[in-house]
């Protein structure tokens, strides 16, 4: 349906630009070099060729200790970080897109809090006995989920129309509140507070190949619709009247979008930790770059916050190696400077939503 | 109306009280300038100077314990916390002597302004600091003679242990992990200068420096130092063992767990610098000699 409204209605709607080929040989050739880049370079500095002829299935000189490194380590590892980023960041654009809001990220629902509540309370109450590595991404997944739909609930409850503007603020207060329990919980059992504090940092580490398999169902899904509702994103960002005009159950799609944006953060949460950033800048920059479609926009951000993210993991891994940088840490630092010329430039270049 | 003036009843009863604590105090400060009398009342906020206190013979003079406390078994446990301490908790307890590990909240301050004596005991960095601190309560609690002596037995202990150690070409490495997300400590710490006295050699060394010295070691970098032995001051924290440490991705064929180096730790005596530092050294130094010399 929405393909015939966004081709007669394209110049009222947000220019809605084709997604060149141009674009996504990019795209894909940045997923393919982070991912090799991820692949190669690490801090038990192996050689690069021998990486390379042991990943194609040919014989390399490398030792059983080496390839463990190359296939248990870094290969699940970088798989993780492309699926994570590219989660997140095509997440950030729908929810950007959804809510009109250029701030708007992933965790603009609660999700974040609802799942570091979720993770600190499975690892306090793990000390006696649990086995917190295999409980705690779904505590997590429940957390985010359950403070989404505690926020969706609350901000379409008031009776009436439910606008966005008080689904935000109702995701605001449920991502406060939350916080504090999770705050509270953490305070009183401080002998945890290490392994809440590094989960709450993000990471992409040490579970091998068990939280890709955990993520990658639910990261198909969320790719699937969000990426389906690219074009109806484009005539919701013009209004939900014209979108009504132009036959599309604005309040329906807007909550598919809601509900898979947040099933995909929810499993990246669950996995990986809170990872600021990401589902902003990645977003923003292709905007910048591209352009402003959502149809351009929402592909792009796949791909390119997969390369980000798996790269900002190469740094987290090899900046101060042998020890490891916290990848939240990575992407804030970078993230945040970067954020700032985005806001400065797209002031320059006349952007309102 | 009524409100404010039980407020305003209140707030002369408060002013009157902390008149009199006041007055009490600065009578009972010019006392202790003389002769610091033996306190009867003692709160310690420490883990490890509970130790300390019950080893040295001054436990009958303690009254209250922190939650983290829980050795010896008959110390007087309590819910103050050691992490979030509260003055006026402590104060309930009317010590005579309160001994904190840190003083990040500002209790000390708090508790000066009670005139309560407070000694602050921070995480030891050397042997002989942890031997300082023993010797300061011992002076404090009047039990000098008692702490000395510990302190002797300590050290003739642990010149003991580390005296015929199997002489090596090359050093045994260690891996000391303090959770299972791969955190650990370098040589420069407290626990590292213990492995030291082992003749062990840390790899988690050269990620030292700017990373601090308590670093989060990437995995690959573990599995390519692939160190003789692995101590886990996680077990109870996180509930790490040989079976779980080896379950991990890219860990199986590491030396120490095909060779069964894998030595679990006790994560409250690895993390303390009181009087069980010496059955920590014997567990290492055990370890460290069921490692055939080659």
């Amino acid at each position: 349906m929405s393909t015939t409204v966004a081709g007669t209605d394209g110049e009222v709607v947000v220019r809605a630009e084709k997604l060149r080929v141009r674009w996504i040989v990019v795209g894909v050739a940045a997923v393919l070099a982070a991912g090799v880049a991820g692949l190669v370079i690490g801090p038990a500095g192996l050689s690069t060729p021998q990486v390379v002829r042991d990943l194609l299935g040919l014989h390399s000189s490398l030792d059983a200790q080496q390839v463990a490194i190359v296939e248990q380590l870094r290969l699940p590892r970088v798989v993780l970080g492309l699926l994570v980023g590219g989660t997140l960041s095509l997440s950030g654009a729908s929810y950007q897109g959804v809510f009109r809001n250029p701030l708007a990220d992933p965790y603009l629902l609660g999700a974040a809090a609802g799942a570091g509540l979720g993770v600190t309370v499975v690892i306090v109450g793990a000390a006696d006995g649990a086995s917190t590595p295999t409980v705690a991404p779904i505590a997590a997944f429940v957390g985010a989920l359950a403070a989404v739909g505690l926020a969706y609930v609350l901000g379409t409850s008031g009776g009436g129309r439910a606008s966005t503007a008080s689904l935000i603020l109702a995701g605001v207060a449920v991502a406060s509140f939350l916080t504090a329990v999770q705050t509270y919980v953490q305070q009183r059992n401080q002998d945890t507070i290490r392994q809440v504090y590094s989960w709450i940092l993000g990471r992409l580490s040490t579970a091998g190949w068990h939280d890709v398999l955990l993520l990658l169902p639910y990261a198909v899904v969320t790719w699937t619709i969000l990426l389906a509702h690219r074009r109806v994103l484009d005539v919701l960002a013009v209004g939900d009247d014209e979108a009504t005009t132009l036959g599309i159950n604005a309040r329906r799609s807007r909550l598919i979008v809601i509900v898979a944006a947040s099933l995909g953060t929810a499993a990246a949460v669950a996995v990986s930790g809170l990872i600021a950033f990401v589902g902003i800048i990645v977003p923003h920059t292709v905007r910048l770059l591209v352009g402003r479609s959502h149809r351009v926009v929402l592909p792009l951000s796949l791909l390119f916050g997969g390369a980000f993210l798996c790269l900002a993991d190469l740094l987290a891994r090899t900046l101060s190696s042998p020890a490891e940088i916290p990848i939240g840490v990575i992407t804030a630092f970078f993230g945040a400077p970067f954020f700032v010329l985005v806001l400065r430039s797209s002031r320059r270049m006349g952007m309102t939503t | 109306m009524e409100h404010r003036t039980r407020v305003g009843r209140a707030l002369a009863a408060l002013l009157v009280a902390v008149t009199v604590v006041a007055a009490c105090s600065s009578s009972s400060k010019t006392n202790a300038t003389a002769s610091a009398p033996i306190p009867k009342r003692i709160v310690s906020m420490s883990p490890t100077a509970t130790e300390t206190l019950f080893a040295i013979g001054a436990g009958s003079q303690v009254v209250a314990v922190d939650d983290q406390s829980d050795f010896p078994a008959n110390a007087p446990k309590t819910s103050l916390s050691a992490y979030e301490p509260s003055a006026e908790a402590i104060a309930g307890y009317k010590p005579d002597l309160v001994v904190l590990a840190d003083d990040t909240k500002n209790v000390k301050e708090a508790l000066d302004k009670l005139s309560v004596p407070v000694l602050v005991q921070p995480a030891a960095t050397t042997l002989d600091d942890a031997y300082r601190e023993i010797n300061e309560l011992g002076v404090k609690t009047g039990h000098t003679n008692e702490a000395s002596a510990l302190v002797g037995q300590m050290q003739q202990q642990i010149a003991g242990l580390t005296k015929d150690l199997p002489k090596r070409s090359t050093p045994l490495t260690y891996y000391h992990e303090l959770d299972n997300t791969l955190y650990t400590s370098t040589s420069h710490t407290f626990i590292g200068q213990l492995y030291a006295l082992a003749g062990l050699t840390n790899v988690a060394d050269a990620a030292g420096g700017g990373a601090g010295d308590y670093p989060q070691l990437s995995a690959e970098y573990l599995v390519q130092a692939n160190p003789d032995l692995v101590f886990l001051a996680d077990t109870k924290c996180c509930q790490q063992d040989a079976t779980t440490f080896a379950a991990r991705p890219g860990f199986a064929d590491l030396k120490a767990v095909k060779q069964n180096h894998v030595i679990l730790l006790d994560d409250d005596i690895a993390s303390r610098w009181g009087p069980r530092v010496v059955d920590l050294l014997r567990q290492i130094v055990d370890a460290t000699k069921s490692v055939p010399v080659t």
